[in-house]
């Protein structure tokens, strides 16, 4: 909670400097519940891979919502996730999981 | 365009590039809003889920990316701390932040390390300030052709009244040592594999100390929401987002350029102008995204809406000229051929929205393009072309929403 001491001040024009203005804090401490996720990738056996290996870090919507990509972009997407953010993805996995984002959201 | 149901505002503007509206069918729990990207997935789910948030769109629940509805916008020139847009790399982002025991610490290439407590914290002296933060990938789902990132609209953006400190009355606290080069920050948030790119973004020393940029402890006038990082954010005027680091706890004052992840290979741009390639090209250098463009927004209309030809029509919306003010704002009715200038709003500082209103009249019955362009102080105006680049940054073309005139 924020108290406003000297309303003439906040008045002031707040331009190419920050303005001096007086507030006092009184920071209250915070405890929230972030929701949790359950989608997984749709697709059965098919999404066995992804539901596997791509889930640990974001929901599957980080990738459920991309547009559809050709198969060299989303193969250089599998490979970031692994070099670039150290994603544990199973070497026999890899193939299944672009086979599995070119046909449900591959292009040309 | 406004109707209510389920206790929800169902009124979506997009502003500019195509339709926005909102599908909802009978016994759906959650209502889903359509953002305007060619080539889909378009509809997204609404959200009020999440802590100290009301209705966002949900880009994705893990690590929380939400959108704020464009109707926002038309509301006010700052946007509500509960709407506010949301955005983080990595899903370790602490429940809970006891305000007694926070500790920002101040380390490095400086003459004496600190620890400060939101009390020190407090005892400085106070500064504030409106100012836009904007995702660096603003409006990425509307990059023709399209590029993989967090597929947002055009909410990825908010204008707050920041309050807090200046950083540098903190560093000098410190005492920054001769050969500082690089400010790092980093927050409370951590990735979920231990050897992976914790999210930190670097200033250059002057930039950091320049007397501008800001360590935030009240947003709007209230503490921040934890989620727009709780209890301590960097504010970089005029500079993307990705810099205003949440949950702030540590600042290093490097000798030497910042060489990880999130400095050298992530969150770079084309070395062009205004972040411009064309697609297929490669091999260009690139560098840090750095200050902001200037963007204008029609707040008022939505895609399709029907006007009565030949009678005027109000326009209104926000425009931000990105590193500095406004000059002007101008709004065409006959896709782009004749510009008339908007009235500008109040100027809450360089740094933030600038209202703007016009009155326009289409005469011939039939479909027309509105555009509205901003022209900052520095001269620079919105490009007729959308930018694009491959990492989807900076996107800043004119808008234009076509309308039906009967
Ligand atoms: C070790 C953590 C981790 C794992 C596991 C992981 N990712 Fe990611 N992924 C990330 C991070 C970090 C980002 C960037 C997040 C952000 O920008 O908010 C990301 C972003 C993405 C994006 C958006 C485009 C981009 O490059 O930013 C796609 C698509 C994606 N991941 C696909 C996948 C797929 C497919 C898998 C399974 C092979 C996977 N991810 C597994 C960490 C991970």
């Amino acid at each position: 909670m924020l108290v406003k001491l000297m309303i003439a001040s906040l008045l002031t024009c707040f331009c190419v400097t920050p303005a001096i203005s007086q507030t006092v804090m009184n920071f209250r401490s915070v405890k929230v519940e972030l929701p949790t996720e359950e989608r997984m990738f749709p697709g059965g056996d098919k999404a066995a891979a992804i539901n596997g290996n791509c889930l640990a870090c974001h929901s599957a919507s980080m990738v459920l919502n991309q547009p559809p990509l050709t198969r060299a972009v989303w193969s250089a997407e599998v490979h970031k996730m692994v070099s670039a953010y150290k994603a544990p993805v199973s070497p026999q996995d890899v193939d299944a999981i672009i086979a599995y984002l070119v046909q449900t959201n591959g292009k040309p | 365009m406004v109707t209510t149901q389920g206790g929800l505002r169902r009124r979506t503007v997009l502003g500019g590039v195509g339709a926005a509206c909102l599908a909802s069918s009978l016994g759906q729990a959650e209502p889903t809003v359509m953002l305007p990207l060619g080539g889909g997935p378009e509809a997204r789910r609404l959200t009020t889920a999440f802590p100290e948030k009301g209705s966002m769109i949900l880009q994705r629940m893990r690590p929380p990316l939400l959108e704020t509805p464009f109707e926002v916008f038309d509301q006010g020139v700052f946007t509500p701390n509960d709407r506010f847009f949301v955005r983080w790399h990595w899903s370790v982002i602490p429940e809970s932040v006891d305000a007694g025991a926070f500790r920002l610490s101040v380390r490095g290439q400086v003459n004496k390390a600190l620890s400060l407590s939101l009390h020190d914290m407090a005892a400085f002296s106070q500064v504030e300030l409106a100012a836009v933060n904007q995702c660096s990938g603003n409006s990425r789902g509307l990059f023709m052709p399209r590029v993989p990132g967090a597929q947002w609209g055009n909410g990825a953006m908010g204008n707050a009244r920041w309050t807090g400190v200046r950083l540098r009355d903190v560093l000098d606290r410190a005492g920054v040592k001769a050969g500082a080069v690089q400010v790092r920050f980093n927050g409370m948030d951590a990735p979920v594999v231990p050897d992976a790119p914790d999210f930190m973004k670097s200033l250059g020393i002057d930039h950091a100390r320049d007397g501008e940029v800001m360590i935030a402890y009240a947003m709007n006038g209230t503490q921040l929401p934890l989620l727009n990082g709780f209890p301590l954010r960097l504010i970089v005027p005029g500079w993307y987002s990705t810099y205003w680091v949440k949950m702030l706890n540590d600042i290093e004052v490097l000798d030497r350029v910042d060489d990880q992840y999130w400095m050298k290979t992530a969150y770079r741009i084309p070395d062009t102008p205004n972040g411009r390639v064309k697609p297929g090209d490669t091999g260009f250098k690139t560098v840090p995204i750095s200050k902001m463009n200037p963007r204008s927004f029609i707040t008022n209309l939505t895609s399709g809406q029907r006007i009565a030809a030949g009678a005027p029509a109000a326009v209104r919306g926000i425009a931000f000229g990105g590193d500095c003010g406004v000059a002007r704002v101008d709004i065409s009715a006959d896709t782009g051929k004749t510009w008339h200038a908007a009235v500008l709003g109040g100027d809450e500082g360089k740094f933030g929205f600038r209202r703007w209103n016009a009155t326009i009249s289409v005469s011939a019955k039939g479909s027309e393009t509105v555009m509205v362009r901003c022209t900052n102080t520095a001269g620079v105006v919105q490009p007729p072309e959308a930018n694009w680049n491959p990492a989807g940054f900076m996107q800043n073309g004119i808008e234009s929403l076509p309308l039906i005139a009967t």
